[in-house]
């Protein structure tokens, strides 16, 4: 088996979230929940970067926020996939023409997939593992 | 021929196999009880094989050859237990004299290792880890030890090889009162000895996100990794061969598959303790229950 098959069999998911309103989140437990249960794809949430082969960003980005994502993905061990979580971290969402608003994800480190939604459904989340799958695979 | 048993069988490689297929068993029944369908077979090995992969960071704060050489230590101790083990299946006549002290002083090894990697690793959420991790040794050691007693007292002999050879001609140790009482109790100390729910403060996921592994990636991560599932294979059977012998047929499989079902199920169904009340917990509710089962040990019971 190739490097990126077994890259792509095993995804420990470290969860950013910046000034989100919190449906982002809950809908990342629930696809961990027994109807969608990620954990047969070998998907697992892990409670630090050091760990992690996916960065899940979430949320709005305001000015701190910003900053701790830039030094989160400087300290991460690569290979990394940088996933946009929902309209917020896509493009800015409803908050896009806040003031506190510092971009979207994209303008902050390289983004590898986008999942769509506010929030998005558990079928787009898979949809999206699919794309990181796919990603991880070329590695 | 040491380097055989060491790297081969029933060393390293054996007790990594058998302690993969373990973890997946372990998993795939929490996933059983959670209604999931649970990870694929190959899961624990293709975790590892990924974390080898992946690139090794250190941090700045670090005190680098410590932080670097825990993990290999910590992976090293855990086959010796393993071949001291499995060579008493093999042929007894390997076996020492206190070969069973040995054991339990190798088994302590991984968490002065944890302890140690993540002081060194300079992350203030690993040294709220380590000082749980050393707190957590405190307290389970001493209940630990009082059980391991009972075998002793009634058998008279600190080798693992003679202790399994009574076992044969008596029976089980787990059959009178005084070995069921420590039997017990071991099965709680090695709960907490391989840092599984309610007793994984050292790590704690949720609450200080990984605790004495916060810092580690990579292969070192991957170490570690590898010494817990070893763990969880040679404990179990460690406890069987001087509680629950005799181990001659192939029924020590299933005896060793109810002693991992156990530990799954007080792990699936219990919260996380505290530190304090996990040292209370063990200090002023299992010791006393070990030193019961002394006396009740060297009164002949």
């Amino acid at each position: 088996m190739s490097i990126g098959g077994i890259l792509s069999r095993s995804i420990w998911v470290f969860h950013f979230s910046s000034a989100a309103c919190n449906n982002c989140d809950i809908e990342i437990i629930d696809a961990l929940t027994p109807r969608f249960d990620l954990e047969r794809f070998g998907i697992k949430l892990v409670g630090s970067i050091k760990h992690a082969d996916c960065m899940l960003v979430c949320g709005s980005m305001n000015r701190k926020g910003a900053e701790r994502l830039k030094f989160l993905y400087d300290i991460a061990p690569k290979p990394i996939v940088v996933v946009a979580f929902g309209s917020c971290a896509a493009s800015g969402g409803i908050f896009a023409p806040s003031y506190y608003f510092n971009g979207p994800v994209d303008s902050i480190v390289p983004v590898d997939a986008y999942i769509p939604g506010c929030p998005p459904r558990p079928e787009a989340i898979i949809d999206g593992i699919v794309k990181v799958v796919k990603k991880l695979r070329n590695v | 021929m040491i380097v055989f048993y060491y790297i081969i069988f029933p060393g390293f490689l054996t007790a990594f196999i058998l302690g993969g297929i373990a973890s997946w068993t372990e998993r795939k029944l929490t996933a059983k009880i959670h209604a999931r369908v649970g990870p694929p077979f190959l899961q624990p090995f293709y975790d590892i094989i990924k974390l080898f992969i992946k690139e090794v960071t250190i941090p700045d704060s670090a005190s680098k050859t410590i932080f670097m050489l825990s993990p290999i230590i910590a992976f090293a101790s855990v086959p010796i237990v393993a071949t001291i083990v499995g060579i008493n299946f093999l042929n007894p006549e390997y076996g020492f004299n206190g070969d069973l002290l040995v054991c339990v002083y190798l088994l302590l090894i991984p968490s002065i290792a944890i302890i140690l990697g993540s002081s060194a690793s300079g992350n203030p959420l690993a040294s709220i880890g380590a000082s749980r991790e050393m707190k957590l040794v405190l307290s389970y050691e001493l209940a630990f030890w009082a059980a391991l007693t009972v075998p002793i007292i009634r058998t008279n002999t600190f080798r693992l090889s003679d202790l399994m050879e009574y076992q044969v001609l008596n029976g089980a140790t787990a059959g009178s009162w005084s070995g069921i009482i420590a039997f017990i109790v071991a099965i709680i100390c090695i709960q907490a000895k391989l840092a599984r729910v309610p007793f994984d403060m050292p790590e704690a996921e949720t609450e200080i996100a990984g605790g004495a592994y916060i810092e580690y990636s990579g292969a070192l991560l991957g170490f570690f990794k590898m010494s817990q599932y070893m763990m969880l294979v040679v404990l179990p059977v460690f406890l069987l061969q001087i509680f629950w012998g005799p181990l001659n047929s192939p029924i020590t499989i299933l005896k060793y598959l109810l002693l991992l079902f156990i530990i799954v199920l007080i792990e699936n169904t219990n919260p996380r303790l505290k530190i304090d009340q996990a040292v209370k917990f063990f200090w002023f509710g299992l010791f006393p229950l070990g030193i019961i089962s002394i006396i009740l040990a060297v009164l002949g019971m």
